[in-house]
């Protein structure tokens, strides 16, 4: 296995992790906008919509799932854009070493400082709109398990726009495509807890996906950062 | 193998349905025709850009030769 | 080492956008007769002759436009996606223009069957859109390819283009079963009771004889819109070579 003394030779996966979580913090205006994105959308709703505690709870789910998806929206860009604009992405993929690893690193971070809070956010949002109490643990866990997901192939459109400068629209047209099947499972796993099915099915179909973003989307964006940072 | 309809107004008329059955052949027709001249004018087009050029060139290298 | 070479000829022989460029030269008239030939017949066959539906009477003769454009644009997906693929592994340059010409192509498709779906949507459901599984599912086909286009178009060096616009076809395509079972599942779902589609395995044989024609008219037409897409981006990509300068001031002098 000719790829083990390079893994060997890697800073380790976690001190990969610690330097992004640590960039997001330093950088914390950028990295609370999401959170304060989807807390204000969410409030919209009530004024656009309706107060009715009875229809904003039929629909909170999806609300919250796309607001959620929106909100990684608006900071995947950011996954790469600082190390492209600062050569620390250069520096990685000049090093003899796994890039899809580093990459992973970057996901696992993205996650921890947006798809994590959002989880941890949204009780509060689905408090506000009346979402039935007994599917809070359905909604944490699809959002927990979704927003990574989310984080895993929203690294792949960003990988493939990261050299096209920031502003455009062009990454969520990539993205959103392939944003809609997790989005239909998360909020099907809500609605069945509140109609109080057996909500583990949607979850495990879930839990599937995102083993098999973990897995490829590493390999898809390393192999975009070649093509599109070189 | 007859023809369904009596004549050219009943054809037209599709039984009720002719406005959307005509529309539909109509949108798609003119789609895939212009599937067809969109890639030949950029053909024609991108063949006149290096005619162009060679000429250019050889209009170029023939002043050069009367200097 | 002989025979190993001559095994790859074609290989390498399909890889030159010169050899491409002759042999589609030479079979494209064929090809664009048979073409139009199968889809006018197939649309005379289809319009004309075929018996009415006895639900939907005449407005069910949009099928005969509407699923070969719907084969075709998930076809086109995959057909650009295996492009991307050869190019990427194998550093093909020929393979990647293919890709590229796929993309407007199977969008075009894609609209022609969702327009056409809607189309025939309002006479048989009395609305143009239904959030019915297969349409969503060929809207999301049709984002899919405007992305692909859009991502084309975004870099100004072709090759990064190229390169760039073939992983996302790979990501698209690994996604899209991924798509068609989810929002499948979705529509259970939320499963409108009234609205029912076409129960597409009791299509009678006098029916289905002209939508065989039009579906092979439409793959004749796909490999000719292709190859005219193709071999324009072969000469906008190859305009400094020998041998397309030799070809047009061969074109000229005649």
């Amino acid at each position: 296995m000719p790829w083990v003394p390079e893994l060997a030779r890697t800073p380790s996966f976690l001190a990969y992790v610690r330097r992004d979580v640590l960039l997001a913090y330093r950088r914390l205006g950028d990295t609370v906008a999401p959170l304060i994105f989807f807390t204000m959308v969410c409030t919209l709703v009530p004024l656009g919509l309706s107060p009715d505690p009875q229809r904003l709870s039929e629909i909170a789910p999806g609300i919250m799932w796309i607001m959620a998806l929106l909100a990684t929206l608006l900071s995947i860009e950011r996954i790469f854009a600082f190390d492209f604009e600062d050569g620390s992405l250069e520096q990685l993929l000049i090093a003899p070493q796994l890039i899809a690893l580093p990459v992973l690193a970057k996901i696992v971070a993205h996650w921890l400082v947006t798809g994590l809070p959002l989880t941890l956010l949204s009780p509060l949002l689905a408090m506000t709109l009346s979402l039935p109490t007994s599917a809070y643990p359905a909604m944490l866990l699809s959002l927990a398990i979704g927003s990574a997901y989310l984080s895993a192939v929203g690294a792949v459109g960003a990988s493939l726009t990261v050299s096209l400068g920031r502003g455009g629209l062009l990454l969520p047209l990539l993205v959103v495509p392939l944003y809609m099947p997790i989005m239909i499972f998360g909020t099907a796993t809500v609605f069945y807890a509140v109609d109080g099915l057996h909500w583990s099915g949607p979850l495990a179909a879930m839990g599937a996906m995102l083993c098999a973003a973990l897995a490829l989307c590493p390999l898809a964006a390393a192999a975009a950062l070649r093509v599109t940072s070189a | 193998m007859n023809i369904q309809f009596a004549s050219f107004n009943e054809i037209l008329a599709m039984g009720g349905h002719g406005l959307y059955v005509w529309v539909a052949v109509t949108v798609s027709v003119a789609v895939l025709a212009a599937l067809l001249v969109v890639p030949w004018q950029s053909h024609t087009r991108a063949l006149n850009q290096v005619r162009l050029r060679l000429e250019r060139h050889a209009g170029g290298s023939a002043e050069e030769g009367v200097d | 080492m002989v025979t190993e070479v001559k095994k790859w000829q074609w290989f390498y022989r399909l890889g030159s956008p010169r050899w491409f460029y002759e042999i589609t030269g030479r079979w494209l008239p064929w090809l664009l007769c048979a073409a139009s030939l199968l889809l006018a017949s197939g649309l005379f066959w289809g319009l004309l002759v075929a018996p009415p539906d006895a639900r939907q009477g005449n407005s069910f003769r949009i099928i005969y436009l509407h699923v070969p454009a719907a084969i075709l644009a998930l076809v086109g997906y995959y057909i650009m996606a295996l492009a991307g693929a050869v190019g990427l592994i194998w550093r093909i340059k020929m393979s990647f223009m293919v890709m590229k010409s796929a993309a407007p192509i199977g969008a075009a498709l894609t609209f022609i069957a969702l327009f056409t779906g809607a189309v025939w949507g309002k006479p048989s459901w009395g609305t143009y859109w239904v959030w019915d599984a297969r349409i969503t599912s060929m809207l999301i086909l049709l984002f899919l390819y405007l992305g692909v286009l859009a991502l084309q178009r975004a870099f100004s060096s072709a090759e990064m283009a190229y390169r760039a616009s073939a992983i996302l076809a790979l990501v698209g395509t690994i996604n899209i079963p991924i798509i068609y079972k989810s929002v499948d599942w979705w529509h259970t779902l939320h499963q409108p009771a009234t609205l029912k589609l076409t129960s597409a395995s009791s299509i009678h044989i006098d029916m289905l004889q002209p939508l065989i024609v039009m579906i092979c008219g439409f793959y004749v037409f796909y490999v000719v819109a292709l190859c005219l897409f193709t071999r324009a981006e072969i000469i906008r990509r190859e305009a400094t070579s020998a041998w397309v300068r030799a070809l047009v001031s061969n074109e000229s002098s005649r």
